[in-house]
């Protein structure tokens, strides 16, 4: 290293809204090591015809505006560059950006919703929607992903000086859905994002929710929830990327697995560059693995690039249910069945919690009973 | 009247046999403690009764009013009337008191308790147990200290109105004052006079506060001596020495 060359970042280095910089993913990358590419439907290679559909439907309260805009629209693209082939594809391929405004010092009552329907027709449909929340503004959006589609988007929520974004993603595709996802959070100074992800349905969803900061003080927290049943493929590929001095994230997922094949993939990349002194960070994913047949992988990777930091760890758990957990139960006289609904309940529900919005909050829950009594 | 009869009793844990032929009959309104040292099987006992996994049953039986235990499920068990006050209650995250607590009630009772009667039964209990109103809406036994734990396995024990209870070490780590208001719920627990209580336990303290009929010394995986109370008097004044010795 010359005297003049920063310490680079190996994480997620590439970036350009051109496809061909981008080459057809073999499975042999790092970044595509634990995706099924055969499952993507041709997302990846090309070989997926534009010919696909999905209703996208946008709720705003007062004071909101939303606006279906053409591609040459100057908002578009300005805080995320794709860092994918489908990622990349996706940013190509479609027609019209949703682009969501909440003005200076607007607090909106009611939460924002998207909700985003395939109906199953042949090929795949690209999306792109731009979330900006201007300075002071504070904000909450749903977006949630139900029924049959191939899906390619990028998500891009700019959230602006001393403002505060709330996102609650559900993915509760049907049993054939491929979703592949980028969300990416811009924070600007002393910014506030909470981000809630919620995977339950779709044959292979990969999700890959990042954040980068424009200035110090900003404040990111990324928690997800995912039950992976058999055969279903549920990747969520984390970066947060700390570049601004004294400014905070912290990422937790928790998962449940059961069933043949069911495949969780959890990746938790936090970069720390040099100016990024005072950075407090920490990520987690635990998962529980409920019958044989089933997979987790979780790989954390924390790069640290400055010596400055007021914290910085990670932490990765995979086990079964604990055996003393159930017993306990059962000596109390709750049969298993529901001993156990009762610690995977508890083991997603303390995560859940964190969503404010109460109706939110039971609309998960709920999500997660239905798939527990599946 | 109910009646847990155990009869010679073998158990084993990994292909190491831990009980050794164990017979004890305890009938409602009697209460009986087993002592013995560390390692003579008392916990063991306990556990294997309650149906824990880690436990191989190798021979004998466990009646409760003439059905063997030993056939059941660990939840059929404690409906049958059936109850373990743990020495080390885990924690459940995400798992609130209340929640585990309705959970349990209705198990046992077979239908889902009144909303407000269970509210009040809840609020009673835990005042004589002088638990914090507030517990109620922590995670099961997360950040209890050790006398939280076990005043909150006898809530339990006062809710679930089992039929025997094995309480298993329920005086270890306990102050005078805990121990003193954990006693009291067992001798709430035991006036009815239609209940048994198997009280295992190293020391002799607790018993100046929950008096026992029968008193049964554990040695090496079997009762080695039985008595009145008096028995205990006579352990606090000698200790195990003569068992080890004698089952060594």
């Amino acid at each position: 290293m010359g005297l003049n060359e920063k310490p680079l970042s190996t994480l997620h280095e590439k970036a350009s809204y051109d496809l061909a910089d981008f080459e057809v993913p073999t499975g042999r990358e790092e970044a595509w090591r634990f995706t099924p590419l055969s499952r993507l439907k041709g997302l990846h290679n090309g070989q997926a015809a534009a010919s696909g559909q999905v209703v996208t439907q946008v709720y705003t309260p007062e004071g909101v505006r939303a606006e279906w805009v053409g591609r040459d629209d100057e908002r578009i693209g300005k805080a995320y560059v794709p860092a994918d082939r489908v990622s990349a594809q996706a940013y190509n391929g479609f027609e019209k950006a949703l682009v969501v405004t909440v003005p200076k010092e607007a607090v909106p009552g009611d939460a924002i919703t998207v909700e985003i329907k395939g109906n199953g027709g042949e090929g795949a449909a690209y999306g792109h929607i731009v979330v900006v929340v201007e300075p002071m503004a504070q904000a909450t959006v749903v977006v949630q992903h139900e029924g049959s589609a191939v899906y390619a988007d990028n998500v891009e929520f700019v959230v602006g000086d001393g403002a505060t974004l709330k996102v609650v993603s559900l993915q509760d595709w049907a049993d054939d859905a491929v979703h592949v996802s980028h969300h990416h959070a811009q924070l600007a100074k002393d910014a506030t994002f909470r981000s809630f992800v919620v995977t339950l349905g779709g044959d292979l969803v990969r999700l890959s929710p990042s954040v980068s900061y424009t200035g110090p003080g900003g404040d990111a927290d990324l928690s997800g929830v995912y039950f992976v049943d058999a055969g279903q493929h549920l990747e969520h590929r984390l970066l947060v990327d700390h570049s601004q001095p004294n400014c905070k994230s912290n990422v937790d997922y928790r998962g449940a697995l059961q069933g043949e094949d069911a495949h969780a993939v959890w990746i938790g990349d936090v970069i720390i560059r040099v100016a990024a002194e005072g950075t407090d960070t920490y990520e987690l994913n635990r998962n529980l693995i409920l019958t044989d047949g089933a997979r987790a992988d979780s790989v954390p990777n924390l790069e640290i690039l400055t010596g400055e930091v007021a914290g910085a760890g990670h932490a990765s758990t995979s086990g079964r249910l604990d055996d003393e957990h159930i017993f306990y139960l059962q000596a109390r006289g709750i049969p298993f069945d529901e001993a156990r609904r009762l610690v995977i309940r508890g083991f997603l529900g303390q995560l859940i919690e964190k969503i404010q919005v109460e109706e939110l909050r039971e609309r998960v829950m709920n999500a997660v009973e239905a798939e527990l009594a599946r | 009247m109910s009646t847990l009869e155990i009869r010679d009793l073998k158990v084993a844990v990994e292909d190491k046999e831990i009980l050794r032929g164990v017979n004890l009959t305890v009938k409602a309104g009697e209460t009986h403690a087993i002592m013995g040292p560390n390692g003579s099987g008392k916990s063991t006992l306990a556990y294997a009764i309650a149906g824990h996994p880690k436990y191989t049953i190798t021979g004998g039986e466990v009646l409760l009013d003439g059905v063997d235990l030993l056939e059941l499920s660990v939840d059929e068990r404690a409906r049958a009337g059936l109850f373990l006050a743990m020495q080390y209650p885990v924690e459940v995250p995400g798992v609130s008191v209340s929640n585990f607590l309705r959970s349990a009630v209705t198990s046992v009772r077979g239908e889902a308790p009144k909303l407000r009667e269970f509210a009040k039964d809840l609020k009673s209990g835990m005042d004589a147990l002088a638990i914090d109103a507030a517990f109620a809406q922590r995670n099961l036994n997360e950040g209890f200290s050790g006398g939280e734990k076990k005043r909150h396995e006898i809530l339990q024990l006062e809710l679930l109105k089992p039929k025997i209870a094995v309480l298993d070490e329920t005086d270890s780590g306990l102050d005078v004052d805990a121990l003193r208001v954990v006693s009291e719920g067992i001798n709430r627990f035991r006036a009815s006079g239609e209940t048994g209580v198997l009280l295992i336990t190293h020391y002799t303290r607790i018993l100046r506060y929950v008096k026992p009929d029968f008193v049964h010394v554990f040695a090496a995986g079997r009762v080695v001596e039985e008595g009145g109370p008096e028995l205990a008097d006579k352990l606090e004044a000698e200790g195990y020495e003569q068992y080890t010795k004698a089952s060594a």
